[in-house]
């Protein structure tokens, strides 16, 4: 099954996540005992087409990491596949995934983990040019990195220092520079300014959006600030348990949810207008009382708005 | 009457070998019984550390109160010794920290960790404590709480086990709850609960609250009173509703305007406040957002401007700022 059939998009999906499914667990311990297993991505199906931005929301443990992380082959789904560019990556080797490394990259959420605290930020960023072999002589390196830099909105002068010497912000745009290093077609954001201080967030989505803008890129944004997916994406993904419950474009997610669990999301965020806030009722939902069966379905509500059913 | 909590002056460094961290400077302000006071800022604010050290929860050293006085009650906090803070936090001064995860004690059945403070500041049996534990976490909303007393933290989930912190923090009815990003780590659904278990609470025993967050939705709901603070210093100060429609500060003027409000994709870009948050290692001269301020005057450079009530805003409206924002917006706005 595969959702968003019913567009007929001008151009071919970029990415195709096909059925995937990622289990942890289950093996036999070393007393033979069986653990239960973890079904942290279930079913998963979705498209994502070349320059889009497509969110995905749901609370921590419904596997949107996870789905980020498989779809890159960062991890190996227990079965589905995996479709970029119209080629299947799924089961292929170390080598020949090579050459598609290139094309998807990853942020992470925690800019002070994710850098290399004994590397410079200039080191950092040229060392994916260095692993793929791309501009080998080390000044033309230089040069792109700096051409980087300025990218992303830091003075290249910042090169040859540490990553202690910035604060989150920087750092983030120096996994930003190191992410588009390669001049990827798809980017998977996970949480990419939850860690950051509330007055550079902005900063960070607008350089998202200039970004994209400027080349092209193909995004999977996963956040838990509803405000900020509204705001950036094209189509929302929400996620329960590791089950899509509810997908669509982002007006029609945001104005008309239809699944109990996205209205109970939407109903949570809170909204910075003391007037609004004060009168606001959250809408409850109990997760473990409502999970989604498991012969359920999405099934279509609207234009391109799937629901699990 | 006196206010519940009148901090003044409170001045805290830290003192490590890169140099002196001024995390708090010349912090002054009070708090009503019952009120709910909103505390904003993002890290380096000098929002938790001021909160910490009025208790004596930092580690001295490095930290050292340079200067201050701390009235709880008519007592000065920072006085007293070791033994009367003891006495103090837990029984008029509850605490609720951000990460569930890592103040419960993992080892510790969740009866243990509530009853503590309850034996050691009321003398009760292990019977009456048990009573009380139960009626604590069927107050916070917690099902079955009498057959889950037994259990160990990790068999809760991450709203629980919040649940869980603000039963240990309103367990001995404080007077003052301070909650410091209680909510941060939490899903929005789970939060939604916590905050409306915390506006029950106060209805039902009238607590007094400190909440720091750096959420302004969260405090547009819950604060009486929000309080912005930047570089250790108060920004700005005032009724919500006032300040959320009068900011005087361009820092709490940045932060709202900043914020998509509902803004769909393809409107306009974000508003974005230029720069990066100021090293605290520097002595710290004049209004510590001026560097980031396209407002900012010379003077504001030079020299830190006191908190004061704004003219002509309601009485509380208090800035710290030598510019007249309404009017250098209005110069803005002629320009375009």
């Amino acid at each position: 099954m595969s959702v968003d059939r019913t567009m007929t998009p001008p151009q071919k999906p970029l990415v195709i996540a096909n059925r995937l499914c990622k289990t942890f667990g289950g093996g036999r311990s070393l007393l033979g005992a069986s653990a239960p297993a973890l079904k942290a991505v279930n079913d998963v199906s979705f498209e994502i087409f070349p320059g889009e931005t497509l969110g995905l929301v749901g609370e921590s443990g419904s596997g949107k990491s996870t789905t980020g992380r498989v779809l890159l082959q960062l991890e190996e789904p227990t079965s589905g596949d995996i479709i970029f560019k119209g080629q299947n990556l799924t089961g292929l080797s170390k080598s020949l995934l090579k050459p598609h490394r290139r094309d998807m990259q990853i942020i992470f959420q925690d800019p002070y983990s994710s850098l290399n605290p004994r590397m410079t930020v200039g080191e950092f960023v040229s060392e994916p040019l260095i692993v793929h072999g791309v501009a080998t002589n080390k000044s033309e390196r230089n040069d792109r990195v700096a051409a980087l830099f300025r990218k992303v909105g830091l003075d290249p002068s910042f090169m040859t220092r540490y990553p202690h010497e910035f604060s989150g912000g920087q750092r983030q745009r120096v996994c930003i520079a190191r992410g588009i290093a390669l001049d990827p077609a798809f980017i998977v954001a996970d949480e990419p300014i939850t860690a950051l201080d509330v007055s550079i967030q902005a900063q960070i989505v607008n350089l998202f959006q200039d970004l994209q803008d400027e080349l092209g890129l193909t995004y999977l944004f996963i956040a838990h600030d509803l405000s900020m997916i509204r705001y950036l994406c094209h189509r929302v993904a929400v996620m329960l348990r590791g089950r899509i419950v509810e997908i669509g474009p982002c007006e029609a997610i945001f104005e008309n949810p239809q699944h109990a669990y996205t209205q109970a999301l939407l109903s949570a965020i809170p909204v910075p207008d003391p007037r609004i806030e004060r009168n606001r009722k959250p809408i409850t939902f109990d997760v473990s009382a409502n999970l989604p069966p498991e012969e359920a379905t999405l099934q279509p509500v609207g234009d391109r708005h799937f629901v699990l059913r | 009457m006196a206010p519940l909590l009148d901090i003044r002056n409170l001045t805290v460094v830290f003192d490590t070998p890169a140099g002196t961290v001024h995390a708090v400077n010349d912090v002054s302000y009070t708090i009503e019984e019952g009120e709910t006071l909103g505390i904003v800022g993002e890290s380096g604010s000098g929002k938790s550390v001021h909160a910490l050290s009025m208790v004596g929860l930092i580690a001295r050293p490095p930290g050292r109160i340079v200067s201050g006085e701390v009235y709880f009650k008519g007592r000065d906090l920072l006085k007293l010794s070791q033994r009367e803070l003891f006495d103090l936090r837990g029984k008029e001064i509850g605490f609720v920290f951000q990460d569930p995860m890592t103040s419960l004690n993992p080892v510790l059945t969740v009866e243990r960790q509530i009853a503590e403070p309850l034996r050691r500041h009321f003398n009760l049996s292990k019977s009456q404590a048990r009573e009380r534990v139960v009626e604590l976490l069927e107050l916070v909303g917690i099902p079955n709480a009498r057959e889950r007393i037994g259990q160990y933290p990790h068999e809760f989930s991450g709203g629980m086990r919040q649940r869980v912190m603000i039963a240990i923090g309103i367990s001995c009815n404080p007077k003052l709850l301070i909650a410091d990003e209680a909510t941060t780590a939490l899903d929005v659904t789970v939060q939604a609960q916590i905050l409306d278990l915390v506006r029950d609470l106060k209805k039902k025993i009238g607590t007094t609250v400190i909440w720091i967050t750096h959420d302004m939705g969260v405090v547009a709901g819950l604060a009486d009173t929000i309080q912005v603070m930047y570089g250790g210093r108060i920004m700005e100060r005032g009724p919500v509703d006032t300040v959320f429609e009068d900011p005087r500060s361009a820092y709490t003027w940045g932060l709202l305007k900043s914020l998509p409000h509902g803004g769909k994709r393809g409107t306009t870009r974000l508003y974005q406040i230029p720069g990066n948050p100021p090293n605290l290692i520097n002595e710290p001269i004049g209004d510590p957002f001026a560097p980031r301020n396209t407002f900012a005057t010379e003077r504001c450079l030079r020299e830190t401007p006191p908190l004061q009530q704004v003219e002509g805003s309601v009485p509380g409206h208090k800035a710290a700022v030598w510019y007249d924002l309404r009017e250098e917006l209005k110069k803005q706005e002629a320009k375009v």
